[in-house]
């Protein structure tokens, strides 16, 4: 309880953390209940085409080239960017912890093949290797998130296995052996519970990431062709960027905020989580 | 920096590439559909044996194994395949576009270093004041920014509302041709591009410069110079700023994958014609091969780079030994 406290303490001293965490509540607010209580459909035609946007007119933020309406896109793409940037973190996360502590934890040779996939994996170029994976793999919610976990999961593995190396060699993790507590249980109730608070930081991070990446690829035109998301918002303003720029500007201060946000709660997670700093 | 360790770091740069190669393979058989089905939908042929024969001449009927072999040892010889959409080898489509990449790569790179340190600089040597806070929260929020997006705002703002620079394109349609103009003219056409992709980068060296300085500045050579009566700015530009510049460099070398993938997005919003337009146009016409092509050439290019990084560090800073 003392412990839990003070974390909160620590977490509320920085204020960008608290301004972040509030937009953030915000952006999951509006991804959660957003399609229900604006129950427009993004691809519908409702308006007028190229309506500026004007409170108070039917439709708040204006409508887009074909008359769609530009409030529902962002309600909508909220939804996608968050699941897109949960989901493919939670998959890279997982493949990172699993690699990084068998890596750490056997060390000798199990550590050089890993590390050596690991290095595979950093080399290539994120961004273009997504591409190609959404391309040959034909885009959607899944493809595009598991092409992001699968670029993204070498940062976390290279952080796991070094928080192991050095766990690994401390007296409570030696006492444990000694006791014969089996392989399995000293890696996941011993030393994983104490490589966590990193491992949150940088997951905080690669969800602004992959919220970044998912924009990119559906600004180009390989976003999941079923659902509204900002990055395909973009893509479709882009094309009448010089007389409507509020169909660019929207989405993209929306895909701005929502990443800022997200930097901003990992920046004081990581100060409350590592006070010696 | 002995020879023994060279040898050792090229060896497993080529355990890396073929890796990656192999990874590349991979993906090309797991697509859904071969070359020829592709040739086939395209052309309207329907005949099964003609099909069949086409299969054994690209060589599709053989074993994977075989096929992953004939596949390497193209790669050895740089022989990426050929763009049946662009009617030229692959690897000539890279040669030619890779330059205007390479223009834009590295402009933006010396922009985003120099305004990076710069601004590092400026926040470390006060830190907690205003303006340290300031530059940390400019430096956040375009560390959050899309680069295409920033792009489109750029554009709308230099070239929609002051007219001030092209939108779009490296060189003027039918512009004058005498040497001098023409660099001109590809300069103006390279301030939007480089600064949009420079912007993020800039935001990362900016704050691992303000990091690296401030842990310079708790070191007790500095502490030395401020006893025997320097100035502040003389400890800090003779000082600690050299002192704190080596993380940049190795950051230099971990980006460059990154600033590639930034590369295809700044170029698509400003038809700039390198890598990441021609990536773009083998995306929409599923010319799988360039794609491939260009995403194997790219990694090769980080493995080169990087190696060098590693060269130079050594040489940049003795105290660094190299483990073997």
């Amino acid at each position: 309880m003392i412990a839990r406290a003070s974390f909160l303490e620590r977490y509320y001293l920085s204020r960008t953390g608290v301004v972040g965490l509030i937009i953030l509540m915000l952006v999951i607010v509006m991804a959660v209940f957003g399609p229900i209580l604006y129950p427009v459909d993004p691809w519908e035609m409702v308006a007028r085409p190229l309506q500026w946007p004007s409170l108070g007119s039917e439709n708040p933020l204006g409508s887009d080239v074909l008359g769609r309406d530009v409030l529902s896109g962002l309600v909508n793409g909220a939804r996608v960017s968050l699941i897109i940037g949960i989901s493919a973190t939670a998959a890279a996360v997982t493949i990172g912890v699993t690699i990084g502590a068998l890596a750490g934890y056997f060390r000798g040779f199990i550590d050089d093949v890993l590390m050596r996939i690991t290095e595979v994996f950093q080399t290539i170029p994120n961004f273009l290797f997504v591409i190609v994976l959404v391309a040959v793999f034909r885009p959607s919610v899944f493809t595009i998130s598991t092409a992001i976990a699968v670029v993204s999961w070498p940062a976390v593995a290279r952080l796991v296995r070094g928080q192991f190396l050095t766990l690994r060699q401390r007296a409570f993790v030696e006492s444990c052996v000694v006791i014969g507590m089996s392989t399995p249980r000293i890696i996941f109730t011993q030393i994983l519970p104490n490589c966590m608070a990193p491992v949150i930081v940088t997951s905080s991070i690669m969800i602004a990431t992959a919220i970044l990446i998912e924009a990119g690829l559906s600004f180009l035109g390989l976003g999941d062709p079923n659902v509204m998301s900002w990055g395909a918002m973009i893509g479709f303003g882009r094309q009448s960027l010089r007389t409507a720029w509020y169909l660019t500007l929207i989405p993209g201060v929306a895909i701005q905020l929502t990443v800022l946000s997200i930097s901003f709660v990992g920046e004081a997670l990581n100060d409350a989580l590592n006070p010696r700093l | 920096m002995t020879k023994r360790y060279l040898v050792r770091r090229a060896g497993q740069a080529i355990v890396v590439l073929v890796l990656i190669a192999c990874i590349n393979f991979l993906v090309l058989n797991l697509a859904p559909g071969d070359l020829v089905d592709v040739l086939a939908g395209e052309s309207g042929v329907g005949d099964l044996a003609y099909l069949q024969a086409l299969r054994e001449q690209y060589g599709l009927d053989q074993p994977l194994y075989v096929q992953l072999v004939k596949y390497l040892l193209n790669l050895v010889q740089l022989n990426l395949g050929y763009s049946f959409r662009f009617n030229l080898p692959v690897r000539d489509l890279i040669l030619m576009r890779l330059p205007a990449t390479l223009l834009l790569m590295f402009t933006s790179l010396g922009i985003a270093f120099l305004g990076g340190v710069a601004f590092g600089v400026a926040a470390a040597r006060a830190p907690r004041s205003i303006r340290d806070s300031v530059i940390s929260t400019l430096a956040m929020l375009a560390y959050s920014t899309p680069l295409f997006w920033a792009g489109l705002m750029l554009i709308i703002l230099f070239s929609v509302k002051i007219e001030l620079l092209p939108s779009g394109g490296m060189q003027t349609i039918n512009g004058p041709n005498d040497p001098y103009s023409v660099v001109v003219d590809i300069a103006r056409h390279l301030v939007l591009p480089s600064l949009t992709l420079a912007l993020f980068y800039m935001a990362t060296y900016t704050r691992l410069m303000r990091a690296s300085m401030l842990d310079t500045y708790s070191m007790d050579f500095v502490r030395t110079a401020k006893a025997k009566g320097l100035t502040p700015l003389g400890i800090a530009y003779r000082h600690v700023v050299p002192n704190s510049i080596l993380p940049l460099i190795s950051l230099f070398g971990v980006q460059l994958g990154s600033v590639l993938g930034g590369a295809v997005v700044v170029e698509v919003v400003f038809g700039w014609p390198g890598l990441g337009t021609l990536a773009f146009d083998a995306l929409f016409q599923r010319d799988i091969n360039l794609l491939m092509g260009i995403l194997f050439l790219s990694s090769v290019l980080v493995i080169v780079v990087n190696f060098a990084i590693d060269l130079l560090y050594g040489w940049l800073d003795p105290r660094i030994e190299v483990e073997a």
